[in-house]
């Protein structure tokens, strides 16, 4: 086996037993389940689905993987002395993180589904969508949490720099959206609030899932402009491949500074 | 053969290693003394290959430590304290290191019966005391044969039995021609186990050679006594 394969294939063992992963599961299952009763799968449980996934997992995965990462430095460590490139190491330890997170994302969601037989030909794409968007901002915030780690190399001032990130993207970006489009509303603004949108992947991710719930028309011409922009297929791919950008661009850093960093 | 000529290191303007040069011959055990800061850990990690050095070289039985990660594969590595993922069973840990070192054949399974690792290599690491942990990683530095170990501390949280078993394996390492290096701080372990020692100081080698020669120093004959008059004359005039 190529020694990628085996460090993902222990992360994953490792991480697939990991008691707080377990939680985030069950977190996970319980709240869809607990939606499907109530909301019976139609768009207003997707919609509640939505905002729980776009509050969580950049949060969960933006802490989880700061803390899991400085649990397991010194083990890291002792796996550069072995004979294993380090940009092998990196790639392993960043894929196997993201794995058992997502995948924790995809079971929590996905189960319920399946079980309480909530899929049709209308849902299973929105189940899709929801996939996507899990696996993609969990991949996102795990890359930006492993290149703060690898930078800032200190636990404290890494999660510190995690929850400031966080809530940036979650609560500072809007609101400075929202007091511009306010502020400027005499100005043509359909450009800068799709490059605005297109530069938070939470905001990103958010859209394009809102656009397959049929209530963008709610969202009034803000609405209007981002089913142009990122309604049908095209759409979701360019969403897609700004997600991926977000994703493999930290990622990308975080391997350049772990490969000529000092341990 | 461990041998380092010219390391140099420093952190801003702290100079860890200052251009030091030492040898460890195959089939001897070397021991590496000095106070905390002295840049035991700096040089414990260039010979990893963990840091960069500044200038100077690591080279095993020839091959640079930095070059071809293959080289690595010599190499045994015990640190000074032991950590594992919390959920892997012992048995895993060494699985992972037998697949990522491609050691099959090298792989001896009588280091882990010595160390008496059956009684527990099917436990998860977060229910191990730290004496299995520490046994279980003595096992991961060992039972891949290397030609070189690396041992940092090595008995700290050992009891006296397993510390007994384990420097046994040590000096079966060394007698079938592995360069062995530990760092310790217990002077006594270091008189049981090594046939050099080198006292470093400020990053340097104030003290190059056997532990007899290192003990005539002191009136006594202790080598406690030799180590603490070596560093309190190196303190106060420095080596060329």
């Amino acid at each position: 086996m190529h020694p990628l394969q085996t460090i993902i294939a222990h992360q994953w063992r490792d991480l697939s037993r990991n008691r707080w992963i377990l939680g985030y599961t069950g977190g996970f299952l319980l709240i869809t389940e607990l939606l499907l009763r109530i909301g019976g799968g139609g768009p207003r449980m997707f919609l509640s689905l939505l905002n729980i996934l776009i509050a969580v997992v950049p949060l969960a995965t933006g802490i989880f993987a700061t803390v899991y990462w400085f649990g397991a430095r010194e083990f890291n460590e002792f796996l550069l002395a072995q004979p294993v490139a380090r940009a092998t190491l990196f790639l392993g330890l960043y894929i196997g993180l993201v794995a058992p997170l997502a995948a924790a994302v995809g079971v929590g969601i996905g189960l319920p589904l399946l079980i309480e037989r909530a899929l049709d030909a209308t849902t299973a794409p929105l189940l899709l969508g929801f996939a996507l968007a899990g696996v993609g901002l969990t991949a996102v915030f795990a890359s930006l949490a492993v290149l703060v780690c690898v930078v800032l190399d200190d636990r404290f001032r890494s999660v510190g720099a995690m929850l400031l990130l966080w809530a940036v993207l979650t609560i500072g970006w809007d609101a400075f959206v929202l007091l511009a489009a306010t502020t400027l509303s005499d100005w043509p603004l359909e450009t800068p609030l799709l490059v605005a949108t297109a530069l938070n992947p939470i905001d990103i991710a958010r859209v394009s899932l809102v656009l397959q719930l049929d209530i963008a028309a709610m969202l009034g011409y803000t609405g209007a402009v981002f089913q142009r922009a990122f309604g049908g297929w095209g759409g979701i791919s360019a969403a897609a491949a700004i997600l991926c950008v977000w994703a493999v661009a930290p990622a990308l850093l975080a391997r350049r500074a772990f490969e000529r960093r000092d341990f | 053969m461990i041998v380092a000529r010219g390391l140099v290191k420093a952190f801003g303007s702290r100079m860890v290693l200052d251009r030091l040069d030492f040898e460890v011959p195959a089939g001897s055990i070397t021991a590496f003394v000095g106070p905390n800061g002295s840049g035991k850990t700096t040089l414990n990690k260039a010979l990893l290959g963990l840091v960069r050095l500044d200038a100077g070289r690591v080279t095993i039985n020839g091959q640079p430590v930095n070059g071809d990660v293959a080289t690595r594969r010599q190499l045994g590595y015990m640190p000074q304290r032991a950590c594992f993922p919390e959920q892997l069973a012992g048995h895993e840990v060494l699985a992972l290191l037998r697949s990522i070192r491609a050691a099959e054949a090298d792989y001896d399974g009588r280091v882990c019966n010595a160390l008496g690792l059956h009684s527990f290599l099917d436990k998860p690491v977060r229910v191990l005391s730290g004496g299995q942990r520490q046994r279980l990683s003595a096992a991961c530095a060992l039972v891949f044969r290397p030609a070189a170990l690396l041992l940092d501390e090595p008995t700290a949280g050992l009891d006296p039995l397993s510390a007994a078993v384990f420097k046994n394996l040590v000096r079966e390492a060394r007698d079938r021609g592995a360069a062995v290096l530990v760092t310790s701080h217990i002077l006594s372990e270091v008189a049981e186990l090594a046939d050099r020692v080198i006292v470093l100081l400020d990053g340097r080698a104030r003290f190059e050679g056997s532990l007899a020669t290192l003990a005539a120093r002191d009136a006594a004959g202790s080598l406690e006594g030799a180590v603490l008059d070596l560093l309190a004359s190196s303190a106060t005039a420095p080596a060329a």
